[in-house]
């Protein structure tokens, strides 16, 4: 991981928000560089959401910056945003999907809407994405009719269908089983091999994967606690750390074996 | 002073909302006028808005007309002058009732379903999903509508006046034994060009005025004083971009007449 030499891709500056009377966001600071994986954990309710939202243009800091391929958000005009955004993937919390639209549709929407490819290479690239997700037999679904999962899976293909740069997961497996989370991010680590953008990813939990990412970084009260690599944060003597690691990590390292089986699987 | 606070609190909201309506209604149409330009979606939202309010639009004209042929012929019974029956219902079809009343039938079949799509599309972060596509909801979503309101209305005001004459027909002739070429004769002398455009121009700004409205609710839902969230949200603000859409087309009626007469 030569993360360190990566060019900046995503910076904010302290960043504070408030939304009337409550401080969500009190001076956060925090650098994401290409080409890594971020985490950003923390209980719920803590701002992370509202975290990601600043990074994708759509809440504005009321002090501080984020600043996005060189460009500070806050000042860019509506076409740069969007050329910005261009470059992005999400998947929302809630997933976001578009309701109204079958499966196969939601994943073709960037690519209609974006680019002018003929409606073959269109298809090609839909049904490629939805076969990495294991969905082809789902295209013609509606939302409605599918599970957690399997919607988390689409969100994941309609966010990579355009070969994003940078990715955000806005708790990616959060309300699913435990094998269901191993597939997302065994899916999250596939196509970021494949894929190789800059990934970051919000979850109220530490993710099982995080021994796998570049930074963790835990938010706490408004505040983004410094980001370290992974096996510092687990051995971290900061005591908001200790205690979250504690608390949300425990049980799951319960043996060595156990571990390493599950690495074994990504 | 707590009134002058709160007087003057409405007053800036009430500032905000106008800011903001008009904002929205013109980023709309700069985004409809550039280009690429997409029929496909222009089409659905004619079908939608217009094809599929047909049998309201015709029930409603057909009543209209009779209602308004049986009241006539009453009145005009009183005068001695029933030859002016189809005078009367075609004028006050055409000039009036036609696209009034087919406006506030639309608003209600399809402004409210435009307020609560767009409504959950806010609720539930899929406008959100959009602009982080880079997307523009405006040119994705809310242009079409506009554009096919601009195109529906005065076509369906056209069905609900011709049905509605036929109605006053039905009724004036088939049942009152007026002749049916005094009944045309009258409408053929009576109504002029001017009627016709006055009628036309209100369904126009009728479908501008109530997919404006009705789509900006829905879009503007979070910004909703008592918290646009959830389904009651939805149905909440639903509710009041249909009461609001109706009101401001009557008075945008009477504007309209009182400046065109
Ligand atoms: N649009 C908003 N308006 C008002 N308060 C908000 C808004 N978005 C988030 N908040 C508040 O900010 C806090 C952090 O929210 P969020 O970022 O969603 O938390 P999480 O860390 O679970 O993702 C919560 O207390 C929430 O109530
Ligand atoms: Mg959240």
């Amino acid at each position: 991981m030569t993360e360190e030499k990566s060019e900046i891709v995503i910076e904010l500056d302290s960043v504070e928000k408030s939304f009337g009377t409550q401080k969500v966001l009190d001076g956060v600071s925090l650098q994401v560089r290409a080409g890594t994986t971020t985490v950003i954990v923390g209980a719920s309710g803590q701002g992370k959401s509202v975290i990601l939202k600043h990074m994708l243009g759509l809440l504005t800091p009321d002090n501080g910056r984020v600043v996005v391929f060189g460009q500070d958000m806050a000042k860019v005009s509506k076409k740069q945003l969007s050329a910005i955004r261009s470059n992005f993937g999400v998947l929302f919390q809630n997933v976001a999907l578009f309701d109204s639209m079958s499966v196969y549709d939601n994943v073709a929407l960037p690519l209609r809407e974006r680019t002018d490819g003929k409606e073959t290479d269109i298809r090609n690239n839909v049904e490629e994405k939805l076969a990495l997700m294991g969905l082809e037999d789902h295209g013609g679904k509606f939302p409605a009719q599918l599970s957690g999962g399997m919607k988390k899976r689409v969100g994941l293909a309609r966010a990579l269908v355009l070969n994003p740069k940078v990715v955000f997961f806005d708790e990616p497996t959060t309300g699913l089983d435990v094998s269901k989370s191993n597939e997302i991010y065994r899916l999250f680590f596939g196509t970021q091999a494949r894929l190789n953008y800059t990934a970051v990813i919000v979850s109220h939990d530490v993710p099982k994967i995080f021994k796998l990412s570049d930074r963790v970084a835990l938010m706490v009260d408004g505040k983004l606690q410094e980001s370290m690599s992974p096996e510092k944060f687990q051995l971290s003597d900061n005591p908001l750390i200790r205690s979250f690691v504690l608390e949300t990590m425990g049980p799951i390292y319960s043996s060595e074996v156990e571990e390493s089986r599950l690495y074994e699987t990504l | 002073m707590k009134i002058i606070a709160v007087i003057g609190g409405e007053t800036l909201r009430f500032v905000e909302l106008v800011g903001r309506f008009g904002i929205f209604l013109f980023t709309t149409l700069i985004c409809a006028l550039a280009p690429p330009y997409k029929l496909m979606p222009i089409v659905k939202q004619v079908r939608f808005i217009g094809a599929q309010s047909l049998f309201v639009i015709a029930f409603t004209g057909l009543f209209t007309g009779m209602v308004l042929s049986l009241q006539g012929y009453y009145t005009l019974t009183k005068f001695g002058s029933v030859g002016f029956l189809g005078a009367a219902v075609s004028l006050s079809l055409i000039r009036e009732l036609g696209p009034v009343l087919g406006a506030l039938m639309v608003v209600g079949r399809a402004g409210s379903a435009i307020c609560a799509e767009v409504g959950i599309m806010r609720n539930s972060e899929q406008i959100d999903a959009l602009e982080c596509m880079a997307i523009d909801p405006y040119k994705f979503l809310l242009a079409p509508k506009l554009i096919a309101g601009l195109i529906a209305m005065p076509l369906l005001t056209c069905i609900f006046d011709v049905v509605g004459i036929f109605g006053g027909f039905l009724v004036g002739v088939e049942l009152f034994d007026v002749s049916a070429g005094a009944y045309f004769q009258g409408m053929y002398s009576s109504v002029v060009w001017h009627d016709i455009e006055m009628g036309l121009i209100k369904s126009v700004v009728f479908g501008l005025l109530l997919v404006w409205i009705c789509a900006a609710k829905g879009f503007f839902l979070h910004l909703e004083r008592d918290g646009g969230f959830g389904a009651e949200g939805v149905s909440r603000v639903t509710t009041s971009a249909v009461v609001l859409a109706s009101v401001s087309i009557l008075v945008c009626d009477y504007l309209i007449s009182a400046v065109l007469l």
